[in-house]
């Protein structure tokens, strides 16, 4: 999908056009076109074997193209090694020199660019307080934890100044907590130094926490591209629906009854108000059914009902008077969902496309 | 691992009792080249450096040190560059007949030296046409040296993997300089190891030796092997067998510090 501000005058951080790439009979990545824009922080999100990160290391140059091209800053290198290319990376496994100390890690690039030596101490200092590892230079990585060692990687890149940096899933092998406090920290640092992020992930929370915009990955195509607001609210297929977010699919008859229009319609579960069936007031929009499953997950309880009318739906509640032992006697219990009509969307309906897989709702 | 007090006992012993079988012989030939006693009576009654210095002095047997080092050097030096080239390929590129490159690199350490021995003899002398030498000596020591340093450098390159030198270019080093600042320092370790094993290996060498070395080489295992059965060189060969075991047995040493810098891998 081609950003809408593809005015004439506009050079892009990263342009993408007609991107594919085949290794042997498989088509990792299948007709990629996608702008960024300067100083966007933009996440390729998808599931695993999506094409994300085949087309991250095509930007970085590691993969040559099957067909198509990368431009950077509005100058094709589709054919450039890697270390003509003004982009830095940070990998999933960050990739430090394991015989170098944390001060020659991050020096390294201005070194091969011939920065004297004093210059680049200095520089790879200050790179390495930026991230808040200052006083850890003269340590080998094999001494740093694995949080310690990921914002090694960052400074390593970071410190070249390098027009678009690409970060290759670089908080995957970290823990929830130190995952969390990451983000909040790389927002941090990519708003500071105003550089082009390319961030691939597979964790739709990281990706909505993070980005200026999506672009939504699946079988190597592109799904759907816009902000996160977007993407979460106005998913544009059955997949992305699916995959930022439960689906809550309604489709077919289910649809006609419950919308009353053909198509298939989404809500999002915590759009969804639960009521006991008994409790009347049915001009209010929405479907009965009954509770399959109840599950408890602490600020919140999820409810998975399966619809009369032959779908199911999750809703979420939040648990701000009931705890979860007063509610899990509901299971099997007869129900009302109900939410706003303007809640429900629909979702561009592309059930015939066999390389779309949507996932089955998750309780 | 936790086992009961019998079992570790039982164990214990058993280790104790296989180290013993093995040890025990060694140690012997080394406190014997200091027995004072011309006949070795056991256990000494007085211990002498004398035989080691008369064996110091003794030319032909540092004749034999020098010719045994020269040909334990060569054959490194061969060893060295075509078994880390060999490494590099079979580790970094696919390419028909991988499989089969695989097996026939590593096979000449399992053939038995005699038939290698042989084979190298007959295809220097008649196939070749060429006159034995040192030369020959070191070349075919070499075959099997192959393989020490190339399974070391394989499973190096193996473990490290190409995100170094991907990460070294995405910084901006060019193929050369990547391989200067990154490749070749973390495979340093691995061909050290290797290049002191294969000097090991070669250095005590016999069946080999013997096949391709033309007469009047000497090296120092065959100087054992000529003098064993002469009564008044006995405690000559005592020295030199307490010497070849010093020799084997430091770079077998050193290769498992270096080796083991980074965890040892691919050692036979």
């Amino acid at each position: 999908m081609v950003g809408a501000h593809d005015q004439d005058g506009e050079t892009f951080a990263v342009r993408l056009r007609g991107l594919r790439k085949e290794f042997g009979d498989v088509v990792a990545v299948d007709g990629v076109d996608l702008d960024v824009r300067d100083g966007e922080f933009l996440t390729l999100l998808g599931p695993s074997g999506s094409g994300k990160t085949t087309v991250l290391r095509m930007v970085a140059g590691f993969e040559l193209p099957t067909a198509g091209t990368v431009e950077l800053g509005g100058v094709d290198v589709t054919r450039r090694a890697p270390f003509e290319r003004d982009v830095n990376t940070v990998f999933q496994d960050y990739a430090l020199f394991p015989h170098m100390t944390v001060l020659d890690n991050v020096a390294y690039g201005l070194r091969v660019k011939r920065v004297g030596r004093r210059e680049r101490t200095r520089r790879a200092e200050e790179a390495l307080a930026g991230v808040r590892l200052a006083g850890f230079g003269p340590r080998t990585p094999s001494q740093l934890s694995g949080g310690q060692r990921q914002r090694v990687a960052l400074a390593r890149a970071l410190v070249n100044r390098p027009r678009v940096l690409l970060l290759d899933e670089p908080l995957g092998a970290l823990d929830l907590k130190l995952r969390e406090q990451m983000q909040v920290e790389l927002k941090a640092i990519q708003r500071q130094v105003g550089i082009t992020f390319v961030f691939v992930t597979h964790d739709q929370e990281e990706a909505l926490t993070m980005s200026d915009r999506i672009a939504v990955f699946a079988g190597g195509r592109i799904e759907q591209v816009g902000t996160p607001a977007d993407v979460y609210e106005r998913p544009a297929t059955p997949f992305v629906a699916g995959f930022v977010g439960t689906s809550n699919l309604l489709a077919g008859e289910a649809a006609r009854q419950v919308v009353g229009r053909d198509g298939t319609w989404s809500v999002r579960p915590e759009k969804i108000r639960i009521e006991r069936d008994d409790d009347g007031a049915d001009g209010a929009h929405g479907a009965r059914g009954t509770v399959r499953e109840v599950v408890y997950v602490g600020s919140a309880t999820r409810f998975v009902v399966d619809l009369d009318v032959g779908s199911t739906l999750v809703a979420l509640q939040q648990n701000l008077q009931t705890s979860s032992m007063d509610v899990q006697g509901l299971r099997g219990a007869r129900v009302r969902l109900v939410w706003r009509p303007e809640h429900e969307f629909r979702v561009a309906d592309q059930a015939t496309d066999p390389a779309v897989a949507v996932p089955d709702p998750v309780p | 691992m936790r086992g009961s007090r019998r079992a570790r006992w039982t164990f214990g012993a058993m280790m104790a009792l296989g180290l013993a079988f093995v040890y025990v012989p060694l140690v012997v030939i080394v406190i014997n080249s200091f027995n004072a006693s011309t006949v070795f009576a056991w256990p000494p009654k007085d211990l002498t450096t004398k035989w080691w210095v008369e064996t110091a002095g003794n030319p032909s047997v540092r004749h034999a040190v020098l010719t045994s080092v020269e040909v334990a050097v060569v054959a490194t030096a061969v060893a060295l560059v075509l078994g880390t080239l060999l490494a590099f390929a079979l580790a970094r590129y696919r390419f028909f007949g991988l499989q089969a490159m695989s097996l026939l690199v590593v096979l000449p350490i399992a053939l038995p030296g005699i038939v290698t021995a042989l084979a190298f003899r007959t295809g220097f002398r008649t196939f070749l046409g060429l006159e034995l030498s040192l030369w020959t000596v070191a070349i075919a020591h070499a075959t099997f040296c192959v393989v020490i340093v190339h399974n070391n450098a394989v499973a190096r390159l193996r473990r490290t993997g190409l995100a170094p030198e991907e990460a070294s270019m995405d910084l901006g080093a060019d193929g050369f300089t990547t391989f200067r600042l990154v490749t070749f320092p973390l495979l340093r370790g691995a061909m050290l190891a290797g290049a002191l094993l294969a000097f090991g290996l070669s250095f005590d060498e016999i069946v080999v030796t013997l096949f391709t070395a033309p007469p009047g080489v000497t090296t120092l295992p065959i100087w054992i092997f000529q003098n064993l059965q002469r009564p008044n060189q006995a405690p000559t060969v005592n020295v030199v067998a307490a010497v070849l075991v010093l020799i084997s047995v430091v770079p077998i040493y050193l290769s498992q510090r270096v080796a083991g810098e980074s965890t040892a891998g691919g050692r036979i």
